[in-house]
């Protein structure tokens, strides 16, 4: 321990009003290192790692940098000691443009005004660092959430920092952009930036750490080198050890001579975004849909779930024809749409646990156009239960709630509504390993109950694990349909990046 | 076993979080403490009746601006709405000869009618609600002018009892605490009440989750228009008359009741309960400062000053509770 950290926290708690959050906790940021965070969902990395990035003041404890105690009561302050952050809520203004984001609160100027060649020429170079080729002038609202992702992974990376704070900023990548990611941050580790890096994927962990530490319940477990074997990880962050990490219970309805098909979607077209999809799901079956950012997934999944207009063809739900962008109807058919955003899409973060687990049933519970308190708030609390979400009470704010706490709500608003034919856009993103086996525990009870489930996923190995059957797309065309059995990751990938390998 | 001196405690009461959760309550009682002992005319029976007559008007003008604020909106329209409904009762009284009761449902309609045009502009015409309320402002008082040719028209008995008093109690107090608890059911018990709060927190998460977004707008701005005409009918029935330029600039001490009672102007919170302390507020700082003799032009200046503390503080608190 000769070398000075760039930046320790030490013995350092947090609470918020009579929640603990972290208790005594230490960790250092050291030059040219990447450090490791790892617990579970709500163990209360992301609150530790604001109190480095001046969101918040630690109640006990204190900050060093450079071996001199500090506070940090701004981000700003944080910034000018070399730190920056990329949060794992994405902190984007969707009416500005991606050169005004990359280069927000420090805009170049050129007599008094903003120089706008300036901050689109720097904008661009912070871009290209991490291989986002997208026009600045573009509106970030108009981006899908991976690419909002790269440009708050640009923005922090157009700082300069000293030390760099990465809270999952792989959830919302895929293969190919994490592995763009993973390269600019070896280059800024030789060039002696500190780096703290937060992921649910084990599997990045040994790719980009040099040590990890572990947290559960907002107090230190353990430091390790990131080279420990994925298994023994585990059995730290979570106490105890998970056995099967797909627990897909393959072919369990498939084999039933009545294979009934529930969702049926032809010649669905969109102009700009899919052209003429075919595809049908049966029941108990896990139809996964894989293929690069910008694929036009998510697309075809919104307007599946009645959420956006289509140009032409039909979507059918045991044997009836859906009408076009008409989402009750759609949850009247029995569909239940995960939105990729959570955050954006899927939760009104100043309401309650409650409240958010309820909307979509708050009307067809209801009697005579009033709510059914009670009724919602059993159902609630009985999912929340189920689904391990941990909180402190179901009435507290969802905004509140850890990342991978609340994409569990989501996707219990569906479990209340009964729901039987799933639309799940990245269903785990963010989600710890113990909570990801729980959901795909769900995901199998769910189709062992007769229902029927589309994902749509960046992450190959879930997809892989999860599914009966694979769909790849490619810029707006299926591309190719894998079984379970003939797909592998090199199968998929090919299916998904034919174009770029040719192009290149 | 601590020692357990406050009989408060049991149930987890929590004395710091009752006072930081109702500021505006607080102030108002500190308010008319600092009232009672600047002035005797203050405690007097008659003075209590004044205030809430006057608080009336306000109070259920800001129950509909609730709603609209709690969507995410805002109404710029009550005031001049309320007016409207006013003058089309009186006219259809006077002129077009029909019954009392009839004429008040009339304008009560009216109201309705003018705050879902409102909704509509706003949901399906895609126009944000400060440009539709806005032109609705200048509309419906357009409209009560050419209606009323600019002169005041007297109101129906019907609308004229609003105004009075049953038994000792005034009407309009009766009517406030009845606007009181429905608004407040609707806000807290209905569907349309709770998908106000989604439609206002994130209205993109509440349309995924199936919630008729468009249709809830409209309501809510429709019951924004029937609360400002029942106030219009309120003001009418006091002064026995419908006046052409009655409840101009009403909207913005709405707004503001509004604001105290601890609504957040980014939609999605807001309470029923809140707004009528805010109204209070208003209304009871206006009673001092005349019992006191303080010109009306400094009474602007101080109104101003406690809507910029009160929401400063307001501003302060979630900054706090937020780490
Ligand atoms: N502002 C807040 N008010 C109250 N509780 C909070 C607040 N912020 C976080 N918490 C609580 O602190 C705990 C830790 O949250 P944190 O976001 O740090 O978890 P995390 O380890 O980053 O989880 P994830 O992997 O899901 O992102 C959670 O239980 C959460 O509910
Ligand atoms: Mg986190």
């Amino acid at each position: 321990m000769s070398e000075q950290p760039l930046v320790t926290l030490q013995n350092v708690g947090k609470t918020f009003g009579p929640v603990t959050v972290i208790k005594d906790v230490t960790v250092s940021v050291y030059a040219g290192k990447v450090q490791v965070l790892l617990g579970e969902n709500g163990a209360g990395k992301s609150t530790l790692i604001k109190m480095m990035a001046g969101v918040y003041q630690p109640d006990a404890g204190r900050i060093v940098v450079d071996g001199n105690t500090v506070t940090l009561p701004t981000t700003r302050a944080a910034e000018a000691l070399g730190i920056a952050t990329i949060h794992q809520e994405l902190n984007l203004v969707p009416t500005m443009s991606i050169a005004e984001n990359v280069m927000l609160g420090r805009m170049p100027t050129k007599h008094g005004m903003v120089d706008r060649s300036a901050m689109r020429n720097r904008a661009r170079a912070a871009l290209a660092l991490i291989g986002l080729d997208v026009d600045v002038d573009t509106l970030v609202g108009e981006l899908g959430i991976a690419r909002q992702q790269l440009v708050e992974i640009a923005k922090a990376l157009s700082i300069n920092a000293r030390i760099l704070i990465l809270d999952e900023p792989t959830a919302a990548l895929t293969r190919h952009e994490t592995e763009s990611l993973f390269a600019v941050m070896a280059d800024l580790r030789s060039r002696g930036v500190g780096m703290l890096f937060i992921s649910h994927h084990l599997d990045e962990i040994a790719e980009v750490g040099d040590t990890v530490t572990v947290l559960r319940d907002g107090e230190f477990v353990a430091e390790v080198p990131a080279s420990t074997p994925e298994d023994e990880l585990v059995r730290l962050m979570v106490g105890r050890s998970i056995e099967e990490q797909y627990p897909r219970n393959a072919g369990g309805a498939a084999e039933t001579t009545e294979t009934a098909e529930i969702l049926a979607v032809e010649h669905l077209s969109s102009s700009g975004r899919f052209t003429d999809i075919n595809f049908t799901v049966r029941a108990g079956e896990v139809v996964g849909i894989a293929g690069l950012v910008g694929a036009g997934r998510t697309e075809l999944i919104r307007a599946i779930a009645g959420a956006d207009h289509y140009d032409s063809g039909t979507v059918t739900v045991r044997g009836r024809a859906l009408p076009k962008a008409n989402i009750k109807a759609a949850i009247k058919a029995g569909i239940g749409h995960v939105p990729e955003d959570r955050k954006g899409q899927g939760l009104v973060l100043d309401a309650s646990v409650n409240d958010n687990l309820g909307y979509a049933t708050l009307a067809s519970t209801a009697k005579l156009g009033l709510a059914d308190f009670a009724g919602q708030r059993s159902r609630a609390q009985a999912v929340a239960t189920k689904l391990r979400i941990r909180m402190h009470t179901i009435d507290q704010a969802i905004g509140a709630l850890s990342g991978g706490n609340q994409q569990k709500a989501v996707f219990g608003r569906w479990i209340i509504a009964a729901s039987t034919v799933l639309l799940l856009d990245e269903p785990t993103r963010g989600v710890d390993v113990g909570a990801k086996v729980e959901i795909y525990e769900l995901m199998n009870a769910i189709t062992a109950a007769g229902g029927a489930i589309v994902m749509v996923s960046s992450e190959l190995p879930e997809i892989l694990g999860m599914s009966d059957r694979i769909l790849v797309m490619r810029d707006g065309l299926l591309a190719g349909e894998l079984t379970a059995a003939e797909a592998t990751q090199d199968a998929v990938m090919t299916l998904a990046a034919r174009d770029v390998a040719d192009e290149n | 076993m601590s020692t357990t001196t406050l009989p408060a405690v049991r149930r987890g009461f929590d004395y710091k979080k009752f006072l930081a959760n109702n500021g505006a309550l607080v102030g108002l009682v500190v308010l008319c403490i600092a009232l009672f002992i600047a002035t005797p005319d203050f405690l007097t029976g008659q003075n209590l009746l004044n205030i809430g007559i006057q608080v009336s008007t306000v109070a259920v003008l800001a129950f509909g601006m609730t709603f609209v604020i709690v969507a995410g909106g805002i109404d710029l329209s009550v005031g001049a709405v309320a007016a409207l409904a006013a003058m089309v009762s009186s006219w259809l009284f006077v002129s077009a000869g029909l019954p009392g009761w009839l004429a008040l449902v009339g304008g009560l309609v009216a109201g309705l009618l003018a705050g879902m045009v409102n909704g509509l502009a706003n949901a399906y015409g895609k126009l944000p609600s400060f440009i539709a309320t806005l032109a609705m402002l200048s509309v419906a008082r357009g409209l009560t002018l050419v209606i009323s040719d600019g002169r005041p028209i007297s109101t129906p008995a019907e609308v004229s009892f609003l105004g009075g008093n049953l038994g000792p109690v005034p009407m309009p107090i009766v009517v406030l605490l009845v606007a009181a608890l429905v608004a407040s059911f609707v806000l807290n018990r209905t569907v349309i009440g709770r998908s106000m709060y989604a439609v206002g927190g994130n209205a993109e998460a509440a349309r995924l989750s199936g919630l008729p977004v468009k249709r809830i707008l409209v309501t809510v701005f429709a019951l924004a228009g029937l609360f400002a005409g029942l106030a219009g009918l309120l003001l009418a029935g006091r002064l026995d008359s419908a006046q052409p330029q009655a409840a101009a600039g009403y909207e913005l001490d709405a707004i503001a009741a509004v604001v105290i009672g601890g609504a957040s102007l980014s939609g999605g919170l807001g309470k029923i309960s809140g707004t009528l302390v805010g109204a209070l507020v208003l209304v009871v700082i206006r009673n001092g400062l005349n019992l006191l003799n303080v010109t009306s032009f400094w009474q602007q200046v101080v109104i101003g000053l406690v809507i910029a503390l009160a929401v400063g503080v307001d501003v302060l608190r979630r900054k706090t509770r937020n780490g």
